[in-house]
């Protein structure tokens, strides 16, 4: 399943950034550097970005311009980084967030 | 109004709310149609017309009206209405047939001479239907206005083609 | 200590605008915004604008945006990006989380004569059964993955309100390659633009007026794969036995926006609540001055509305700022302003705008009567 947009009647779909490598738990995915690492994570089909820390339910893209938290994740080694506002960079090392605040 | 609940004009609907062309025009050839149908402030088709055929003045929320006489059918207007509301209509194309114009901006593009299925208002399938033109110059921004060829008798109905 | 003539917050419409008027009047400006590039939500407005085509309707979104970034580049307006308001204290001073290279923030004060706040609005959310469940989202967030990030937020998509942010998002989903299988509005009519519900509808979408979601469902892997929808009563309420079952990856919820006022409030300007306008709002005069003076504000802060209302009521900001550092003379400033109004009128016209015009109004008359009436009592 691709869920890239690959053609568009409007818009230049065609990536120009640099292809590089994230590891997602432990598991390596291909992303394009500067793009948000809520995107890549969409674009691998990875749609579960945290559990809550009551009932340990799952939470992922919400709103998309970091207003709410529900895309947090834990990346290099930082917890509650929103991830649809932070770029990915090359080699970032990323953990579905699990029973943190 | 049907719309507001639907989503679709009825023909009737639109013929009691804009001019639509008389027959007379219709038989000289391609004409516009607007379907065009509530106070909205905008006016990018009255700047589109180079024939001055559409006025809405001031306020630009004035419905638009078109002078069918002025009109050549040249499709400009469809590719810059932002509301993708007007549609070129040819009923003079053969003698069974007729051609609708509408502005198209899915992917992939149809291609000229390709069979194709084409829909109504509502999205419901009419007939099949031949593509005939596709203009899509850099002026027309990225909204490309393609003709479609269909039996004469859904002229007035048929408004866009089934996604390819 | 770091010095600014003008402080803009928000780097949308309004806070361009704002600063492109500032910045050419020669004012020293600097534009602050939390996302990683400028442009707030206009970058994922990819259709062509509604309003007057002497002021670049018929033009892509994308497009205005890109105009406004050369204009504000050009004007010197310095942006700081990934960059956050997090307060502001007595002497004009702001602290700002600001966004360095690496990810890294760093927390600088800030003393500027003036500020403007455009920080713009959120979306509206609607809660049914399952509405935390990843595949449930905003549709402003499908926008965004679709037009700005190039990915699809799913495949089959059950879209929530057939406002013009429903209607416009529908279609640009499916011109991303995604099917909407189904519009659900809870009124008995269509909110939107008849001509943005007429080009969803030619392309198959059934529109379910009177109807509501019910529950989202979601399956083995956590995320949505089924929606319950519903007919509703006269209450809103889901009638039993109307309820029927849709395959979908996605739900997007376009239940309107509510004005972003955490830096107004900050600031301490006072608010007042306006149904039409999306919630609380900062009280402002005609030249966008809150009741905190040399405070200004602009966009859908002050109220939802569109972009092309957003950029004009940024210029006016912009003006009234630089005005009152005397930068340029009141009786141009009025000139200007009185111009701007009048487009503003035009575009609060008709069917869909005459409320908003009423409403503005009524907030101009109640400054005057709160915080004028005030400081003359003072």
């Amino acid at each position: 399943m691709c869920v890239r947009v690959e053609q568009h009647c409007i818009l230049d779909v065609d990536k120009k950034e640099k292809k590089v490598k994230i590891t997602v738990d432990g598991k390596e995915i291909e992303a394009y550097e500067g793009e948000p690492i809520l995107a890549a994570l969409l674009a691998s089909g990875i749609k579960v970005n945290r559990y809550t820390v009551k009932k340990h339910e799952p939470r992922g893209l919400f709103c998309g311009i970091g207003q709410c938290s529900d895309c947090s994740m834990v990346v290099d080694g930082k917890a509650n980084v929103r991830t649809c506002i932070t770029p990915v960079k090359e080699g970032m090392v990323i953990m579905t967030q699990d029973g943190l605040k | 109004m049907a719309l507001i609940n639907t989503g679709y004009l009825e023909y009737e609907e639109l013929s009691q709310i804009q001019k639509l062309p008389s027959d007379e025009r219709y038989a000289k050839g391609p004409v516009a149609v607007i379907e065009c149908v509530q106070e909205i402030p905008c006016n990018p088709c009255e700047a589109a017309c180079r024939f001055g055929a559409i006025h809405i003045g001031d306020p630009i929320t004035n419905l638009p009206t078109c002078s069918h006489d002025k009109c050549t059918g040249c499709g400009v207007c469809v590719s810059k209405c932002p509301g993708l509301a007007i549609f070129i209509v040819n009923k003079a194309y053969s003698e069974n047939t007729a051609t609708v114009a509408f502005p198209y901006e899915y992917m992939p593009t149809p291609e000229k001479g390709m069979e194709v299925t084409a829909v109504n208002r509502k999205g419901e399938e009419v007939c099949d239907a031949k593509v005939v033109n596709v203009m899509n110059p850099a002026a027309f921004d990225h909204t490309p206005v393609v003709t479609v060829e269909i039996p004469k008798e859904y002229a007035d109905e048929v408004r866009s083609i089934k996604r390819l | 200590m770091l010095e600014r003539d003008v402080l803009v917050v928000g780097a949308g419409p309004a806070g361009l605008a704002a600063s492109i008027e500032a910045a050419k009047a020669g004012a020293d400006v600097l534009l602050v915004d939390l996302n990683m590039k400028p442009g707030g939500q206009l970058f994922k407005q990819i259709h062509k604008f509604f309003g007057s085509s002497a002021h670049r309707s018929g033009t892509r979104g994308f497009d205005i945006g890109k105009m406004l970034l050369d204009e504000a580049e050009k004007a010197g307006v310095e942006i700081w990006l990934q960059s956050t308001v997090i307060g502001a204290f007595p002497g004009n001073l702001i602290a700002i989380e600001k966004g360095i290279d690496g990810g890294e923030k760093e927390v600088i004060t800030l003393k500027s004569k003036k500020v403007i706040i455009a920080t713009g609005a959120s979306e509206n959310v609607v809660r049914f059964k399952g509405w935390t469940t990843p595949g449930v989202m905003g549709a402003g967030a499908a926008q965004t993955m679709i037009n700005v990030n190039h990915v699809k937020p799913g495949n089959k998509i059950v879209m929530v309100g057939s406002g013009n942010v429903g209607l416009i998002v529908s279609y640009q989903l499916m011109q991303a390659g995604c099917d909407v299988v189904a519009l659900i509005e809870a009124a008995p009519k269509i909110g939107g633009y008849a001509v943005h519900a007429a080009k969803i509808r030619r392309a198959g979408v059934p529109i379910y007026t009177k109807h509501t979601v019910v529950e989202a469902i979601p399956g083995e892997d956590g995320t949505v794969c089924k929606v319950v929808i519903a007919e509703v009563d006269d209450k809103f309420q889901p009638i039993p036995g109307t309820e029927k079952e849709i395959e979908a990856d996605t739900v997007t919820i376009g239940a309107g926006l509510k004005p972003a006022t955490d830096m107004v409030k900050l600031e301490k300007c006072r608010l007042t609540f306006n149904g039409p306008f999306g919630g609380f709002i900062p009280l402002h005069n005609d030249k966008m001055e809150t009741s905190k003076k040399g405070v200004y504000v602009a966009g859908d802060a002050t109220g939802v509305e569109e972009a092309n209302t957003a950029l004009e009521e940024g210029r006016i900001a912009g003006i009234s700022a630089v005005e009152s550092l005397g930068l340029i003379e009141p009786k141009e400033a009025e000139k200007m302003r009185i111009e701007i109004w009048k487009r503003l009128e035009a575009l609060r016209m008709g069917p869909f705008g005459e409320r908003r015009q009423i409403e503005k109004n009524n907030i101009l008359a109640e400054y005057e009567e709160k915080v004028v009436a005030a400081v003359e009592m003072d």
